[in-house]
């Protein structure tokens, strides 16, 4: 393991991260804590209590202007016109060849005003794609640099985070936000958002408080039995979930309809390969992605070969771990259609040996 | 971390403990901890003789699988079978209850290259 340490950018939180002896890794060129007490423990804490993870890695860009919800639409697969103020939409944004450029949340500020969330490691990729398309004089402002984003996930995290702010946190539902003062900062967006299926709320605020805000949310949840929380259980929690995880569930090279996505996909306007993504609805598509369990001893891993009874090639793992909280091996895996129904057996190639396994449906895990 | 300093270790990150001419071999502190949570052990080389640094199984954490490479040449003599019921040993206690597999050493010369505590300690930056 080598690193090249000039190249690694930090968050504002890194050095926090060190200090409280979480083990560190690169992910999508930032120094991020991987585990803290260990990846079981953290992801017990979040499904059981409440967890904290430093995703300020995350790209966050402003669109302002009477034209912004024209380009969002153009470049977005879902209907962004159905939000209102304090809304936000899970989306995607397809590239011209039917595959996905990312995967991203839609927060509609104002009428004019709308923040994009997208993935760290296509910050750039996204940046471009968009600002190719916007041909009608759209404001476009890249806040990532400058913005931390924690996600405070867990039953207990709207006990905790509600010592901190004025603000009705049971007022805030699923997929809606609230822009406020919150530990005595103002223009923190508390969002009813996260990537855990354990509830919870993420906060989007400068990087000159994080320091201040991470300190005070630990106190908040010291009650709660609060932990620092790792990317590593942040994969598993969100697997267990069936949350599709951009760069191994889907690409470029994977449609939101093979991928389950079709609930994102409106033909209700005209956006980016809707040809495509129409006649693959219509006429279906050749392969799906699906949830997959182990039945024989075995764990899948991204990149395994999926095969059938005889041995023949049907597909390829593209998620894969063991669940901390079903306590069985679970993974996802692009199969060919036919394959593609619960309860279909399958067999996973790990070290040459195919392990019996079968499709389930998602999510894995139910509260 | 802990590298005891009576053992021995590789560049692969596993430690020999000689009893006569059988060696006791495991993971290292550091291996374990990279790895994180343990699920199980893939040991199918009991009874087989290995050259050194040949895989003699495999281990899956959560997040992540690594091979094992046997240590020193010989026959896989006896796997513990407490991993079995209980990886989780192997990240709680790598020296002792979470030892693997049991080897009758083939040459007693292959010891002179394995490492020290101190030199396994540089190799790691520890």
């Amino acid at each position: 393991m080598s690193t090249t340490a000039l190249a690694i950018k930090a968050t504002a939180l890194s050095q926090k991260h060190i200090s409280l002896g979480a083990k560190m890794v690169e992910f999508a060129g930032y120094n991020m804590p991987v585990s803290y007490s260990g990846l079981n423990d953290e992801h017990a804490c979040v499904r059981s209590a409440m967890g904290v993870f430093d995703v300020s890695h995350m790209g966050e860009f402003i669109l302002k202007g009477e034209n912004a919800l024209d380009l969002i639409q153009r470049v977005t697969s879902n209907d962004a016109a159905v939000l209102t103020d304090g809304k936000i939409q899970y989306s995607c944004l397809p590239n011209d060849k039917g595959g996905i450029v990312d995967d991203l949340l839609v927060y509609r500020i104002d009428e004019k005003t709308y923040m994009l969330v997208v993935n760290a490691s296509n910050i750039e990729k996204d940046w471009n794609w968009i600002a190719k398309h916007n041909t009608k004089g759209v404001d476009m402002k890249n806040i990532s640099d400058q913005t931390s984003l924690l996600a405070v996930q867990g039953p207990k995290a709207i006990l905790a985070l509600q010592k901190l702010t004025d603000i009705n946190l049971s007022e805030i539902p699923y997929y809606t936000f609230k822009k406020g003062k919150f530990n005595g900062i103002d223009n923190v967006v508390v969002s009813n958002t996260g990537y855990t299926g354990a509830g919870g709320f993420e906060l989007y605020f400068e990087n000159e408080v994080a320091d201040k805000m991470w300190n005070a949310i630990f106190e908040a949840g010291k009650e709660f039995g609060i932990k620092p929380i790792g990317l590593g259980a942040r994969d598993t929690l969100r697997l267990e979930m069936g949350f599709c995880l951009y760069g191994n569930d889907i690409d470029d090279s994977t449609s939101p309809i093979e991928a389950g996505l079709g609930w994102i996909t409106k033909f209700t306007k005209e956006f980016t390969s809707k040809a495509t993504f129409l006649e693959q609805k219509e006429k279906g598509v050749s392969r799906k992605l699906v949830g997959i369990e182990m039945i024989d001893r075995g764990i899948p891993r991204h990149d395994y070969e999926v095969v059938d009874a005889a041995g023949n090639t049907i597909g390829k793992v593209t998620s894969g771990t063991q669940s901390p909280s079903l306590n069985k091996a679970i993974g996802m895996a692009y199969v060919k259609t036919e394959f593609a129904k619960a309860d279909t057996e399958i067999f996973v190639k790990i070290r040459d040996k195919a392990i019996k396994a079968k499709v389930v449906k998602i999510p894995f895990y139910k509260q | 971390m802990n590298y005891p300093g009576d053992l021995l270790y590789t560049k692969d990150h596993e430690w020999v403990r000689f009893e006569n001419n059988v060696a006791i071999a495991g993971i290292t502190d550091f291996a374990q901890k990279e790895l994180g949570d343990i699920v199980y052990l893939d040991i199918t080389s009991l009874n087989e003789t290995l050259n050194r640094e040949q895989v003699f199984g495999t281990i899956e954490a959560v997040k992540t699988v690594s091979d094992l490479f046997i240590p020193v040449s010989g026959t896989v003599l006896e796997i513990n079978q407490k991993i079995n019921d209980a990886p989780e040993l192997v990240n709680k206690d790598p020296y002792g209850e979470g030892w693997i597999i049991k080897i009758k050493a083939l040459h007693e010369d292959e010891k002179k290259d394995l490492l020290s505590a101190d030199a396994y300690k540089k190799l790691i930056g520890a």
